[in-house]
């Protein structure tokens, strides 16, 4: 917590002084390339320093209009708070959550880049996916959110102050994929998060992460 | 005409200074309410004319837009493919404009006839006066010999505009005899969709394979490499079983005499560069250029295609007319749906700026392109990339992105998952344009 707050107050300096100043592309494998040519060819100049909402207009495609997902495998990601959008940010682009487009994606913004778009997600409203789910799911989904969940993902998922990312209203396709990748090891997770995953699985099996899903995606 | 020339230089040395209040309060725009209401007219109702309207719109609402667009309904060219092996039904491609409406855009079901220096003149009569002009009119064909729109609306379909012909070529399919033969005359560069052709050839050997297994699909190409080449074929190895004797797919290649000369209707014959070919079903899709309007309008160079400003996508040979799409000549990107879209945004927030009296700011742009290769088992790949312009406005610099991993990188899991991120993909692209 202590880390993400200093990344985020750093990269918040450098937007200030960065934001208007054009600079060289990101490339973060510069160094190996460095490493292994003598003469780098030399990278021509680019514009940099666009608005949040411009940068933010390059997620909508794919997230959708105000970034709010009308697509059953992809996150809105309106109202997310931004640190949590900073980290999942870096998370695609360092290659500790294992993606398949988004780490492509994400290495092609600087970190002042990726501040002023999640400064941009974080001040816009979150919009939850009309998904429903029957009664005695929902009710066992939600008993095990009490018990395995809550303390980090307040208020049913859709506190968007604990950092956690928003769960609640969110696609219930998506959210199974992520499940399965922090499970998997291909998404980064805190050992709390690992343990009780690993508790949740071990007690209740796939019905039991099926109907927390099932929970999540059903609520606004 | 204007002669004038329109000055980046100065507009980036401009809008330099004022991003910084731009970063601050993350609106660019401040419209202000006294002004007399702008009018931009949109030609064409695509992805870059449909994402342009309402961007515009989006960020400045006093702006009054007009979208222009011969058809009612548009159907996406991306996608189609699924539709001509019977994985969706063609309704699945139709976006209307309501959407657009209900936002304040003022929608006209017309045809664009003419472009003056400050109105559109339409077949039905009108003249709709503007500021800006942003005309996105799409593709047009060069047709090989035998070979012209009415043979493609009733036998051998280019279906590269997605509509009747696209479910003609699916009903050709399921008529088909099982050991019939496929023929898909693939286009030279550049084009709309450049990994089109193969992800249609793909689900066309998928469907083969499925339902007709003693046919086959000869994909005839003027070229010798493709858009996700390395990807595709290693693809039809997996799948089709490309390269071995039983292959559902033959590509007969520009060096191997591929190219499409000419093609008989009557006696489903394609003749190309060195030999003769027989099928059941032929698919030309045919060489490109800009779309009619865009010649019209006196908006093409020698290319066949339509210069512009890659800030602002002002055409270089008419001012306060912007040129969106597959017709532009966006250099360094691909010619595709997502990539027009995102050009859009950029012309937009640029139109909306040079309108209230700013500088245009810096743009971003992105493209992502998903191709499903198989859909039993599931295999989808996609291309991504984020954008930059370059300093001196030479070229949209590709700063990221890539392609799916192959070779031993290849994971099945994640394949699977990219085809359910392309349907996911097309529900939020095309929301994202049409307000549907």
């Amino acid at each position: 917590m202590q880390l993400k707050t200093f990344a985020v107050t750093a990269l918040s300096a450098a937007i200030m002084v960065g934001c208007a100043t054009t600079q060289q592309p990101a490339e973060p494998t510069a160094t190996k390339v460095v490493a292994k040519k003598a003469a780098p060819k030399a990278k021509p100049k680019v514009i940099s320093g666009a608005s949040g909402a411009m940068l933010a207009s390059t997620c909508e495609g794919c997230h959708g209009t105000d970034g709010i997902s009308q697509g059953p495998a992809t996150p809105s990601i309106a109202g997310m708070s931004e640190d949590y959008l900073i980290e999942a940010m870096e998370e695609f682009s360092d290659g500790d959550t294992k993606s398949t487009v988004m780490g492509r994606v994400a290495k092609g913004y600087t970190d002042e880049e990726i501040v002023a778009m999640s400064k941009y997600y974080a001040g816009i409203e979150y919009g939850s996916a009309e998904q429903s789910a029957d009664a005695a799911t929902l009710a066992k989904g939600e008993s095990l959110h009490n018990k395995y969940c809550e303390k980090c993902h307040h208020d049913g998922g859709a506190d968007a102050t604990d950092d956690s990312g928003i769960l609640a209203g969110q696609w219930n396709p998506y959210l199974h994929y992520t499940l399965q990748d922090f499970i998997n090891g291909d998404r980064a997770v805190g050992r709390k998060m690992k343990k009780k995953l690993d508790q949740l699985l071990a007690n209740e099996g796939h019905a039991g992460l099926d109907a927390v899903v099932s929970y999540y995606g059903s609520q606004k | 005409m204007s002669t004038k020339h329109f000055n980046r230089r100065n507009f980036l040395k401009v809008s330099g200074g004022t991003l910084g209040a731009a970063a601050a309060g993350f609106s660019l725009y401040t419209p202000s309410a006294s002004a007399a209401k702008a009018r931009v007219v949109v030609v064409g109702g695509g992805m870059g004319g449909a994402t342009a309207a309402r961007y515009l719109k989006k960020a400045d609402p006093s702006i009054d837009v007009t979208l222009v667009e011969a058809n009612a309904t548009y159907m996406t060219c991306f996608m189609s493919n699924f539709v001509v092996v019977g994985e969706r039904e063609l309704d699945y491609l139709a976006h209307g404009y309501d959407g657009l409406k209900a936002e304040g855009i003022n929608v006209v079901i017309d045809r664009v006839v003419g472009i003056d220096d400050n109105a559109v003149k339409t077949a039905g009569g009108k003249t709709l006066a503007f500021d800006r002009c942003i005309v996105s009119p799409g593709v047009g064909f060069k047709f090989v010999e035998g070979h012209n729109e009415e043979v493609a609306n009733t036998s051998v379909t280019h279906a590269w505009k997605a509509g009747k012909q696209t479910q003609l070529f699916h009903d050709q399919l399921t008529s088909m005899k099982d050991g019939g033969t496929v023929i898909i005359g693939a286009p030279r560069n550049p084009f709309r969709c450049p990994p089109g052709p193969y992800e249609r050839t793909s689900l066309v050997a998928g469907y083969l394979k499925k339902n007709k297994p003693k046919s086959k699909v000869i994909v005839l190409d003027p070229k010798d490499k493709f858009s996700k080449f390395g990807l595709f074929t290693e693809g039809w190895r997996i799948h089709y079983g490309y390269g071995t004797e039983d292959s559902l797919i033959t590509w007969v290649k520009g060096a191997e005499g591929g190219a499409i000369e000419a093609v008989d209707p009557d006696s489903n014959t394609v003749s190309a560069e060195i030999e003769e070919f027989s099928a059941d079903v032929i698919n030309i899709i045919p060489d490109q250029k800009a779309g009619e309007i865009a010649f019209t309008a006196g908006l093409v160079d020698d290319s066949g295609w339509c210069p512009v400003d890659l800030l602002t996508f002002e055409s270089t040979m008419r001012k306060n007319i912007h040129i969106l799409g597959d017709a532009s000549k966006a250099k360094g990107m691909p010619k595709s749906g997502y990539a027009a879209s995102s050009q859009a945004k950029v012309c937009a927030a640029g139109i909306v700026a040079q309108l209230n009296g700013h500088a245009p700011g810096s743009p971003a742009y992105v493209n992502t392109c998903y191709s499903v290769i198989s859909f039993e088992p599931k295999d989808g790949i996609s291309v991504a990339a984020i954008y930059k312009l370059r300093e001196d406005g030479s070229k949209i610099q590709k700063m990221s992105g890539g392609l799916t991993p192959s070779g031993d990188k290849r994971n099945a899991a994640h394949r699977a998952r990219e085809v359910d991120y392309a349907l996911s993909w097309y529900e939020n692209i095309t929301s994202n344009t049409f307000a549907d």
